[in-house]
């Protein structure tokens, strides 16, 4: 009996600290959200939490939304986004297939050449100069082309192509399949959870990458939403966005300006989530049979 | 080459590459990734033992030997830099590496499976929202008459702008990197939990363990094996802070806490262009990485069957 009821205090903290634990995680979110459709002269005169908007307007999302660097930012990282994680997919499916077959020749050299750059690289400073020297400095596939594979996702596709069944391909190399064929017409379509998995991570990575663009990108005209976005949170310019306005109306809104393009950058991904967070979590179970 | 077969090399590779003519095709494009974006940087990380000089090229440029490592050694930035990179790692050691694994824990106690899946995916959210807007945000409530700001003003603290204070630094980047991915982090043990056998728990409940005690007999060595991986490569990456976050957050006013090895690579390197002196800190870096993760691992084999090689 005693175990019992300590039993039920200790699932009561249970409870307790994991209610503390969404909150914290939530409110932050909820504050953003608040700001953004507030009243921008109340905004700034207010100090701590917010529990509803304070007035309402959408000036600041018309702003965003009219803005010329935002948009060019969407539009530079929906080309970022979409042939990035094309080459992603498609090269990293090469590797991985190539990586999985059982008795080829160079197997294990390949394998050993792929893991070692997981632990060691060359640092940032010479790949630069190597992207410098290809040519890709002020080229939107310079966040593109050399982050083609990310090896620990190529490692979580070869373990998952391990998995088909052997006896599936013997019977179509009998009928003549070449690998090609048993890649895109076997392989792949009993592999659909795990490009699943694929696509959303590179997906996030294309999303919300804005280091490499800040280094090899400086034609403004090509930056990606997330450097656009790090000049209005970070550097806190938001001149830019509200022109037009008077100097006073500019300080203003630029303050919730900041939230409205939070929310512009996040909502997308945040809406997504929970309807694929189930790929997402498969993905780390299967990265971590291997480990 | 084994007995039996009398083929040479050569013979052999002929053989192979006609019956895998298209695995050769394949490898192609995986290969020129990564001979040209990882194997041609660790040929050019030896402009480090160089004088680099973008009009000579790497070949080109007059080696200096270690003269690039030793004005590393001897400047003032080494040991602010050593001392700040290990501090963020053992911080973050000591703070975010058991966070993830409470959580686990505590989720896996929940039984109400509805709640349990609300937990998670809210915990879960925050990993994917991009470090930008995350040290937007944390710029914002930090900052002076910002939400975190003003709860603290309750408690008696100043009202200030707290990235600016070199002696906040470390909380404000641990306790964020924890609020942004411990759910993320946790999936992990979540999945090594759903391993440990069921009955031993029905045994223990029979013999009148409290819940506590089933979490420290049966839970907690049921993932030790996931733990102590996870810890080898914490430990393996010991001197690996990465820059992204901190060259968001870091001002030259905080620098004196917050610039690490990578940060001041990225500094060096790409602002003020010391392109050798700064590969020579990076390739440094490098080397200590690797050594530390083969001698983690190396110990974890010794100390337990766990090894990630």
């Amino acid at each position: 009996m005693k175990n019992s009821y300590s039993d039920k205090v200790f699932v009561g903290i249970i409870h307790a600290v994991l209610l503390a634990l969404v909150i914290i995680t939530l409110y932050p979110m909820i504050y953003v959200t608040f700001a953004s459709i507030s009243d921008a002269a109340q905004l700034i005169t207010y100090k701590g939490f917010l529990y509803k908007p304070l007035g309402f307007s959408v000036e600041a999302y018309k702003s965003v939304f009219h803005n010329p660097a935002i948009l060019k930012g969407y539009r530079n990282t929906l080309f970022i986004l979409v042939f990035g994680v094309t080459t992603n997919l498609i090269v990293t499916a090469l590797g991985a297939y190539v990586l999985s077959r059982r008795n080829v020749m160079w197997n294990k050299v390949f394998i050993f050449m792929v893991v070692l750059t997981m632990f060691f690289s060359g640092g940032l400073i010479p790949l630069y100069l190597v992207v410098k020297q290809v040519g890709l400095i002020d080229s939107l596939w310079a966040t593109i082309l050399p982050f083609t594979v990310n090896t620990f996702n190529l490692i979580i596709m070869r373990t998952a192509f391990m998995t088909v069944p052997e006896s599936l391909e013997e019977s179509a190399k009998i009928d003549g399949a070449n690998h090609f064929t048993i890649l895109f017409r076997i392989i792949i379509p009993l592999s659909m959870p795990v490009i699943a998995v694929m696509i959303l991570y590179y997906a996030v990575e294309k999303w919300n990458g804005w280091f490499y663009a800040s280094i090899f990108i400086k034609e403004r005209e090509l930056y990606p939403l997330q450097l656009t976005l790090r000049e209005i949170l970070i550097a806190n310019n938001t001149d830019a966005m509200s022109s037009g306005a008077n100097a006073a109306d500019q300080f203003q809104i630029g303050e919730t300006i900041k939230y409205a393009t939070i929310m512009v950058a996040s909502v997308p991904i945040l809406v997504l989530y929970p309807f694929v967070q189930k790929y997402f979590v498969k993905g780390v179970m299967i990265g971590a049979v291997k480990g | 080459m084994r007995k039996g077969t009398d083929a040479t090399f050569t013979a052999r590779f002929k053989r192979d590459f006609v019956l895998n003519k298209y695995l050769y095709l394949m490898m192609v494009p995986v290969l020129a990734y990564y001979v040209t974006f990882h194997y041609a940087p660790m040929y050019g990380a030896i402009i480090a033992f160089k004088e680099y000089a973008p009009m000579k090229g790497i070949l080109g440029s007059d080696w200096v030997g270690l003269d690039n490592f030793k004005a590393f050694f001897g400047s003032y930035y080494f040991w602010r830099i050593l001392k700040n990179t290990v501090l963020i790692s053992l911080y973050s050691l000591c703070f975010e590496f058991p966070a993830p694994i409470i959580l686990a824990i505590l989720i896996n106690e929940l039984t109400n499976k509805r709640f349990q899946r609300f937990v998670q995916t809210v915990t879960y959210m925050p990993y994917f929202i991009s470090l930008v807007v995350i040290c937007g945000m944390i710029k914002d409530f930090t900052n002076s008459g910002g939400v975190i700001n003003t709860l603290f003003t309750y408690f008696g603290a100043n009202d200030t702008a707290m990235l600016q204070k070199p002696e906040l630094f470390r909380s404000i980047y641990i306790l964020s990197e924890i609020w942004q991915k411990i759910g993320w982090e946790s999936i992990i043990y979540l999945a090594a939990l759903m391993s440990i056998d069921q009955e031993q728990y029905e045994a223990a409940r029979i013999d009148g363990a409290s819940r506590w005690k089933q979490i420290w007999h049966i839970t907690l060595p049921g993932i030790l094996p996931t733990i102590s991986i996870m810890f080898i490569l914490r430990v393996g990456n010991l001197l690996n802070v990465g820059w992204e976050k901190i060259i968001l957050l870091y001002n030259p006013s905080t620098y004196d806490t917050a610039d690490v090895i990578s940060s001041f690579v990225y500094r060096k390197g790409l602002l003020e262009f010391g392109w050798s002196y700064s590969s020579a800190v990076g390739l440094f870096n490098s080397v200590i990485n690797l050594l530390l993760l083969i001698a983690a691992n190396r110990l974890s084999r010794k100390m337990s069957e766990n090894s990630l090689w």
